[in-house]
């Protein structure tokens, strides 16, 4: 069982947040503009990398806010 | 008898009595079932599970691989090891062949568990332990301090001195002084079976098996959940047999194991003893064993060892001639010599017992002169202290606990796993029979790792998972194999390191509590009401209320009929709401939902549709537009929570600059529809100086008022079809106004009807239940419910992804509604649905898609169900087949509204508007 930092609560038991996958992935501005290819990338394809990964969680069952942190795949180990 | 005078620390003054196997014995408070056992001359425990030989105690505590029992009071548990089991007055317990049987009665005592954090847990109340605990309390941590004997002091035995005193006093004021400070915990009888990421460590506590009367209000077992900033693993080791030639008969153990009968519990293990060792630490056993009163003879191969008593020759076999339960009575050395004895103890160095440092990933490295594997790297947050960190000389345990790096002493252990014999006598797991022939057919068949030899020949895999065969059998491994022991490693430890009962880690979450259970403020009324529950998530809903004679069928008709025909009401209050609050609101909710709810007016409500971005139907429900800056979105029972979240994540991460707040005000709403042509009277009599014509109160729209004083809000909203009106109060006046409506409705013949019947009354309409009706993979154009997909709004949530080829590919499957031809012939849900056939052809059968709902309708006089089918819409008027147990049922494609499709009933039947 993992502590994760939360930004607004300190460090916290894993059960208490929730992945919200890798960060970074903004909402296209114009999605009508956006072939059905760029637009699939959008919708389905993520990075999966091993080692260094920038993700967002939630401390949903704590403040409910959502955050990003980097975490390392191979390790589990979050950079503070 | 084979106790003796003046050892122990058992209180001779009083007597238990216990049976075993059917025998009365006697034994002391602080003996275990093992002890007494021994002290009573009782050698064979049991039998083993596959070959049926007599087996004995092996080994003193946890590392025990043999002594398993049956405990039958004074409660029934299977297969605890008769080392851990403390002597109580009434005892009664059996020997097994390797199988327990479970309790058949339930378990009435209580267990628990505690949270607490630390910034030092310390794991082994030892002498580096106990060191490592004193340091960091007076360094000012808080210190958790666990162990699993009922004392402090592991593996001193009271014939060692510390400091110039005897080891006990030293023990005893440790532990006084660390029971002085508040900020420390001491947790004797507690095993840390399992150690995870960030110090956390979980531990169980047996408070009261040792206990003569234990108190009622303290719980059996707790799990301790314990978080620490720093964890110190002082855990010790395990001594290491030697692999020989049976040598699984009772009466052979480990050599320090019968030193510690002897100083535990004044048991002297044999009278006649052999030892055979290669290493040095079996001599103090030899030397305590000799002195209280036994006749040892030592057998040590190594050179030089031992004085010139020793044989320096090896034990190759053993013997039990002439004895009536097996126990061996001679070994044979390699030189010839045969060496009559009544005790065979075993002694080939030892293992760190580094488990919990495993469990976190530590690597473990091959230490050649141990012939162990001890702990490599240290971990960040934690260390390995004394035997468990292959520090096994008291000074040097002394050192690591207080933190400070001991002066190396040469050890001189000659690694020898096993001597020369028939492999298929030469136990290696004596739990699971497996022997040196085991290991060799699993090398012969092709097996290189220990992982895969493990599992093939199951050595390990005992409820002492291999805590003294493990390394032996990688030891074997790699000699049959003719590579080094480093290169092969060890088998991985898992939690738990003890066995832990299912009950201890249940602890109260047990029958009811094992979920939480929500209700509704009318719950009691609907216990009363004789209502039969439903679970729906966490929620206890009244599925249907059956009268006297009735089943579900009959109930749910009479209910529908109600409903159809009269009126009848419903506690909804399980539908998830959301109050919206911002000048930002309307657009949030326009981003969110498929069609328009910014043009909403106040006093209206508007039907939904939520997407996820993939354009699938995730959630519907109605909307309320409270006033300019509010809105209240109601969602499925079930997407109260998820829904909410799915707004929060837009909200805090895509759209942060909307001044919106979202609140859940699911549990403080009541609501109850009042639903059928009757509802207009019951409505009117509830709310008199309320306008309830369709003129004044429209479809559709909603006001607040006040009935008695208590706030009460009405809305047309119809799930059924029917008029109806959505009565929402605050829990508190809930049950009144309940009843109130029960009351003005009683003339009208007002039925209350469950989650059944509101069920069959949607489905008569074709309204969809998200995630019965649909799975995730269903768009607003597969249900039919394009009409809610506003063609104005530039974008929201999943438009873009309608316009995939594969959103419009004609073939996916949509929702229509099914007659089976047999009007009385009701399809079970999850039904496959197939291409109209007297035969069906050889498979794979192309699957034409599945029946999502089906009911018995008492509007329609007949069955029906509703479906996803591919290219259902086009499809409507043809006729499918359906098997069904075997039988090939045909279908009637239909539209999905089955009931009044022209939706003449929603203001009311013509002759009662």
């Amino acid at each position: 069982m993992q502590l994760i930092h939360c930004p607004w609560c300190g460090p916290r038991e894993e059960v208490e947040f929730h992945y919200g996958g890798q960060a970074g992935v903004a909402y296209p501005a114009d999605p009508a503009v956006l072939s059905d290819e760029e637009w699939a990338r959008y919708v389905f394809v993520r990075d999966n990398p091993k080692g260094r990964f920038e993700e967002r969680w939630s401390h949903s069952a704590g403040c409910r806010r959502w955050f990003t942190a980097v975490r390392d795949t191979v390790t589990y180990r979050f950079e503070r | 008898m084979s106790r003796v005078d003046g050892y122990g620390r058992i209180d001779r003054s009083r007597t238990l009595t216990f049976t075993f196997d059917g025998e009365q014995y006697a034994g002391h408070p602080g003996d275990t079932l093992a002890s007494a056992l021994l002290a009573n001359g009782v050698r064979r425990v049991g039998t083993s599970v596959k070959l049926d030989r007599p087996r004995g105690i092996t080994a003193a505590w946890s590392e025990d691989p043999t002594g398993l029992v049956q405990v039958e009071e004074p409660f029934p548990e299977p297969m605890l090891l008769a080392t851990t089991v403390d002597l109580v007055d009434g005892l009664v317990a059996r020997g097994l062949g390797g199988r327990g049987r479970l309790a058949e009665v339930p378990d009435t005592a209580r267990y628990d568990r505690r949270y607490t954090h630390c910034e030092t847990l310390v794991i082994g109340a030892g002498p580096a332990g106990l060191l490592a605990a004193r340091t960091a309390a007076r360094r000012g941590d808080r210190v958790v301090l666990v162990d699993d004997r009922p004392a402090a002091g592991g593996s001193l035995l009271g014939t060692e001195r510390i400091c110039g005193r005897s080891a006990f006093d030293f023990v005893a004021d440790t532990v006084a002084e660390l029971r002085a400070d508040p900020d420390v915990r001491i947790l004797p009888r507690t095993t840390a079976f399992g150690h995870y990421d960030d110090g956390f460590v979980l531990a169980l506590e047996r408070r009261t098996d040792h206990l003569a009367q234990p108190p009622r209000d303290v719980s059996r077992q707790r799990v301790w959940r314990i978080r620490a900033g720093h964890v110190v693993v002082a855990t010790g080791a395990h001594e290491r047999p030697i692999v020989v030639e049976d040598n699984d008969r009772p009466g052979i153990m480990l050599a320090a194991s019968a030193r510690d009968l002897l100083h535990r519990y004044g048991v002297l293990v044999g009278r006649e003893i052999v030892v055979f060792t290669t290493d040095d630490a079996a001599y103090d056993a030899a030397a305590d064993l000799e002195r209280a009163g036994a006749r040892v003879t030592v057998v040590d191969p190594r050179p030089g060892a031992g004085g010139s008593a020793t044989h320096h020759a090896r034990v190759v076999g053993t013997s039990a001639t002439g004895s009536e339960d097996g126990a061996v009575t001679a070994v044979t050395l390699d030189d010839g010599t045969v060496l009559p004895c009544d005790a065979l103890l075993l002694s080939g160095g030892w293992n760190p017992t580094a488990h919990l440092f495993s469990h976190v990933r530590g690597a473990l490295r091959y230490d050649a002169e141990l012939g162990a594997f001890r702990p490599g790297e240290p971990l960040d947050g934690g260390t390995v202290v004394g035997a468990a960190n292959g520090t096994f000389d008291l000074a040097g345990c002394l050192a690591e606990g207080r933190g400070e790096t001991p002066e190396p002493v040469a050890r001189r252990t000659h690694v020898l796993w096993r001597t020369e014999g028939e492999p298929a006598r030469q136990f290696v797991d004596l739990q699971r029979d497996s022997t040196v022939a085991d290991i060799a057919r699993a090398v012969a068949s092709g097996m290189r790792s220990v992982e895969h030899v493990k599992r093939y020949t199951t050595i390990g895999t005992a409820h002492d998972q291999g805590k003294t065969s493990g390394v032996i059998a990688s030891g074997i491994t790699a000699e049959l194999l003719g590579v080094p022991v480093e290169s092969l490693g060890t088998t991985t430890f898992r939690p738990p390191y003890t066995p832990v009962a299912f009950a201890a880690l249940a602890g109260r979450q047990r029958g009811r509590l094992y979920d939480p259970e929500r209700t509704t403020a009318l719950h009691a009324w609907h216990v009363e009401a004789g209502a039969v529950f439903e679970d729906v998530g966490q929620w206890k809903r009244a599925r249907y209320y059956p009268r006297p004679g009735e089943d579900m069928e009959a109930a749910v008709l009479r209910e529908c009929a109600a409903a159809r025909t009269g009126v009848g009401i419903l506690d909804g209050s399980t539908l998830g709401k959301i109050d919206v609050q911002g000048p930002d609101a309307g657009v949030l909710l326009d981003r969110i939902y498929t069609n328009m709810m910014s043009s909403l007016k106040p006093g209206r409500v508007r039907y939904g549709v939520m997407c996820g971005v993939d354009g699938m139907v995730i959630d519907d429900g109605t909307v309320l537009r409270i006033d300019d800056e509010r809105f209240l979105v109601y969602t499925t029972t079930g997407g109260a929570a998820p829904i909410l979240d799915h707004l929060e994540e837009w909200l805090q991460t895509e759209w942060p600059e909307l001044r919106v707040s979202l609140t859940s005000v699911t549990e403080q709403w009541a609501t109850f529809p009042v639903v059928g042509p009757r509802s207009r009277d019951v409505i009117g009599a509830f709310a008199p100086h309320v306008d309830v014509s369709n003129a004044a109160f429209p479809f559709m729209s909603w006001l607040d008022t006040e009935v008695d004083g208590v706030p009460v809000r009405l809305a047309r909203i119809s799930f059924s079809g029917e008029l109806a009106w959505e009565v929402s109060v605050d829990g508190w006046h809930a049950a009144a106004v309940w009843r109130r409506l029960l009351d003005l409705g009683a003339p009208h013949g007002i039925t209350p009807y469950g989650t059944e019947t509101m069920h069959v009354l949607r489905a008569e309409k074709g309204y969809p239940i998200i995630g019965q009706d649909t799975d995730g993979t269903v768009t607003p154009q597969d249900l039919g419910t394009e009409w809610a997909v506003s063609k104005k709004k530039p974008d929201f949530v999943g438009r873009r992804s309608f316009a995939r080829p594969a959103n419009l590919d004609p073939l996916r499957k949509q929702l229509v509604g099914l007659l089976p031809v047999d009007p009385d012939l009701k399809l079970p849900e999850g039904s496959q649905i197939v291409e109209l056939t007297d035969a069906l052809p050889p498979p794979p059968v192309p699957m034409l898609g599945h029946v999502t709902s089906s009911y018995r309708s008492a509007a329609l006089g007949r069955t029906f169900a509703l479906a996803l089918v591919k290219g259902g819409h086009a499809r409507i008027g043809e006729r499918l087949t359906v098997p069904v147990d075997g039988a090939l049922v045909p279908v009637e494609v239909t539209g999905s509204v089955l009931f009044d499709p022209e939706g003449t009933r929603r203001d009311g039947e013509p002759s009662v508007r």
